[in-house]
């Protein structure tokens, strides 16, 4: 059974930054795209990179050599080691969706006034009413 | 242990020097042949008495090994049961400075490769050689000799001025692909830059075994620049590379491709599957293993029966008797690599005979 | 298994750098201080002090959580180093190769001199004599032996110096007869000698010209490797120095198998170039190179790599990470796809290194 996880008051994270926050023992990336967030395991499927500490980009695409196209800006995250790349949307990469792909969580927000009705764990810090809180579905 | 009606993707006929072109060539660069010391373009990577470029039966009693038709049609074609011989001339011509002189050079020698050897014997094929340094006459060249069909390909040499990939040279792939012609890399260097990027080793031996990394380097760049998204339907062709080398080296693309693939966004594959795809290599040198097991297990690193090209590399010193083929091949593989794979990898071996179009 | 968890490794394969040129000042005089903010290494390459192929993330291509809290460059900072790879990745013992800065390409040899001694110094001071874990590689310039065995001289016999280090690109390839006194005085000293990939030369990055990319120049690393292996062994070093061992390091060994196979075939045809070599050129590699592990490669099929590893052989094989850069390999994650037996996992990630260097 998923349990919902209060990770983050809306304002904590910088427009398209970023936060690392762990709950029920587990690392997790949280991404905020323009108001929107999405949720990553803080571990690189490849090798453990903190992929909370990746940069963001654009998709890079092309269709032919020496062209480049730009789209979804902010949405693919390199892993800061080896920079293999990952959808924040899905957790996917790039270069492997198949096969390859770091655990995407699901993610909403939710005023405090609901947050305090339960069931939902707020390990890391307590819930005020008047805020609007970032809740992971693990 | 060979398979009747073998393709032999590489032998080579040798030019006895550059004096023999004289027929094939206009006024003015026969004066200029006849006034300039180039009488002997002999390639620094194959000099004609080191041990490998002639196994010792098959050296004439005079001559460069290679020189003789009738040897050659005993030996090389006769022997093997070869339906198909494909000629990769070597000579130093096409790689001359001068472009213009090269230009005429390379001119000669398909015309020469014609006459001499391609009306002399039904089996024979041949490359397109060509000056690759000035794309544009490059061009012209294939465009005359490609009506040609016993012209299957267009061959350059591993090392040359610039890695394949580069833009300049792509007017060559958008007339190899036009003509259906794969690009043959052929081993050898025309040294505008030293065998490895270490400098100058001492030895001939250190320079032939550096050809492997040259391939490698032209691999990483013809699938990092995206010549085969601009031209999908060209398939490249590693002449005397070796093939032991391929699986390790592709590891290690894929690694680093995934990681740094967006300054290549182009590259929108693994270059494995890019490889597999576009590019087949000769079978001698095979520098297999000594233990079958071994070769076996490499086979299957290769992940592919279609890539391998049976050759003899004939004159060349690569195997003693009949051994040509390595133990550990299955019968399917053997005849894949033997008549299947050159068929699919040079379509105009498949076609009708025609004879040349002038 | 479970001694493997908590035994410690040995990383062969550590970049220390400076926080900044001036950390080199105590080491240097008057003269080459202010050459080297004048001047610099004045390296052959079109940049003055950047690199031709432009890599991926700051500080020279290092992971991006490797940079200090201190602001200083990945790299720079021996406690961060402590947290956040030697503690938690339990490093008993960590090879450093100094690469950033380095005076060995430089074309004044006498600036060269120097820069290489203050490097080392500053080695000796602030990194092997602050951390016992960490050992050191005693660098040295290439082109003028006579200022490397100067080097070995005020270096070489101490303990915590535990190889010495030339780097492969130079103005010829290393096999050349202009580099045996270097050999000689590393066998003399019976340490071995570990060739990082790098260096610049002022040649094309491969036989085939100047590539464009990035990704081809990463890869031509791994070629020129397979190129000095082919050189020192045709040249016939190993037979004139018998002891001598070679570490390669950051340059692969995947390559090592048909490298060899390919050195033996055509050995067998023009073994009348080279009657020095007595032996086939596999025998000598198998005997005298050792190789450091990252960056590993991971084929789709794990039994690819183990059958690499087989045939390199088990003993030749260094655990290394490459800390701080970005193509570092994780101890916990590098080799878990391939299932290694703990016999294997004991050689790779520790004994194989603590033997060749004499670490206990």
């Amino acid at each position: 059974m998923p349990q919902r996880y209060v990770v983050a008051r809306v304002g904590d994270i910088p427009t398209n930054g970023s936060k690392a926050a762990t709950v029920a023992g587990r690392e997790i990336a949280i991404f905020d795209l323009d108001g929107e967030y999405f949720a990553l395991a803080n571990r690189c499927p490849h090798e453990g990179g903190p992929l909370c500490q990746g940069r963001r980009t654009a998709l890079f695409e092309s269709k032919r050599p020496g062209t480049f196209v730009t789209s979804r800006p902010g949405e693919m995250l390199r892993c800061p080691w080896h920079g293999w790349e990952f959808d924040i949307r899905t957790g996917r990469s790039y270069c492997d969706p198949d096969k390859m792909g770091a655990r995407a969580f699901g993610v909403t927000v939710e005023p405090g006034a609901r947050l305090v009705e339960g069931p939902y764990q707020a390990e890391i810090f307590p819930v005020s009413l008047d805020d609007n809180y970032i809740v992971v579905e693990i | 242990m060979t398979v009747s009606g073998a393709i032999d993707c590489d032998v080579h006929p040798a030019l006895a020097n550059t004096d023999a072109l004289l027929p094939y060539l206009d006024e003015y660069w026969r004066e200029m042949v006849a006034i300039r010391t180039v009488e002997n373009l002999d390639l620094g990577s194959y000099p004609p008495a080191v041990p490998l470029a002639g196994r010792p039966d098959w050296r004439p009693q005079r001559g460069k090994p290679g020189s003789d038709l009738a040897l050659l049609q005993r030996d090389a074609l006769d022997a093997f049961g070869t339906r198909f011989a494909i000629c990769n001339t070597l000579y130093g011509g096409p790689y001359l400075p001068n472009d213009d002189f090269a230009a005429a050079l390379a001119r000669a020698m398909n015309d020469w490769t014609t006459k001499e050897w391609l009306d002399r014997d039904p089996r024979l094929r041949a490359s397109i050689v060509i000056a690759p340094e000035n794309p544009e006459l490059a061009v012209d060249e294939i465009n005359r000799v490609a009506p040609d069909r016993r012209f299957v390909q267009i061959m350059v040499l591993a090392a040359g001025e610039r890695p394949l990939g580069k833009r300049s040279y792509w007017p060559i792939y958008r007339a190899a692909e036009k003509h259906g012609l794969p690009i043959g890399i052929h081993a050898g260097s025309s040294f505008r830059h030293p065998p490895t990027s270490l400098g100058w080793g001492s030895y001939y031996l250190e320079d032939y075994v550096a050809h492997a990394q040259s391939f490698q380097s032209q691999l990483l760049s013809l699938v990092a620049e995206g010549v085969f998204v601009e031209f999908p339907l060209l398939k490249v062709v590693l002449i005397e590379s070796g093939i032991t080398w391929l699986p390790a080296f592709l590891w290690r693309f894929d690694k680093t491709w995934r990681g740094i693939r967006t300054e290549t966004p182009w590259v929108d594959r693994p270059p494995t599957q890019i490889v597999r795809d576009h590019v087949r290599l000769t079978l001698q040198p095979v520098d297999e293993p000594p233990e079958q097991a071994r070769f076996e297990r490499l086979l299957d690193h290769i992940g592919s029966e279609d890539m391998i090209l049976f050759s003899t590399d004939y004159p060349h010193w690569q195997f003693d008797g009949g051994d040509v083929l390595p133990e550990g091949l299955s019968p399917q593989h053997r005849r894949k690599i033997m008549i299947d794979n050159p068929l699919q990898t040079y379509p105009r071996l498949a076609e009708t005979r025609q004879e040349a179009v002038t | 298994m479970s001694d493997e968890k908590t035994a410690g490794l040995v990383d062969c394969d550590i970049h220390p750098t400076v926080t900044a040129m001036a950390d080199l000042n105590p080491y240097l005089t008057d003269r080459w201080k202010g050459y080297m903010r004048e001047y610099g290494p004045n390296f052959r390459q079109v940049f003055a002090s950047a690199g031709r192929y432009p890599r991926y993330n700051r500080d020279g291509g290092a992971r991006l959580d490797a940079r200090p809290p201190s602001g200083v460059p990945a790299g720079a900072d021996l406690p961060f180093m402590r947290q956040q790879h030697l503690d938690p990745n339990r490093v008993d013992f960590g090879v450093l190769q100094p690469l950033r800065p380095n005076g060995i390409g430089a074309r004044n040899q006498a600036f060269g001199e120097s820069l290489t001694a203050a490097v080392n110094d500053w080695q000796a001071g602030a990194w092997l004599g602050e951390e016992g874990r960490l050992k050191g590689s005693l660098m040295l310039t290439r082109e003028d032996a006579g200022a490397a065995l100067r080097e070995i001289d005020r270096h070489g016999g101490d303990p915590n110096f535990v190889q010495v280090s030339v780097l492969p690109h130079g103005l010829e390839p290393l096999g050349r007869q202009r580099y045996w006194p270097i050999f000689e005085a590393a066998e003399a000293l019976g340490k071995p000698i570990g060739i990082h990939v790098g260096g610049t030369s002022g040649m094309a990055p491969t036989a085939t010209g100047w590539c464009s990319y990035y990704v081809e120049e990463h890869h031509s690393k791994c070629e020129a490797m397979q190129a000095l292996v082919t050189s020192m062994v045709i040249e016939g070093v190993f037979e004139r120095f018998p002891k001598l061992r070679v570490v390669l390091v950051e340059g692969g060994f995947v390559w090592v198998p048909s490298l060899c196979w390919r050195l033996d075939k055509h050995w067998k045809t023009l073994r009348s170039e080279v009657p020095h070599l007595k032996r086939a050129p596999s025998e000598y590699i198998r005997e005298h190179f050792w190789y450091t592990s990252q960056p590993i490669e991971e084929p789709e099929d794990p039994r690819h790599m183990l059958d690499a590893m087989d045939w390199v052989g088990w003993d030749k094989i260094l655990f290394s990470t490459d800390y701080p850069h970005w193509d570092f390999d994780d101890p916990k994650f590098a080799f878990a796809r391939l299932r290694l037996t703990s016999e294997q996992h004991k050689k790779l990630f520790r004994d194989n290194a603590a033997n060749l260097y004499g670490l206990q």
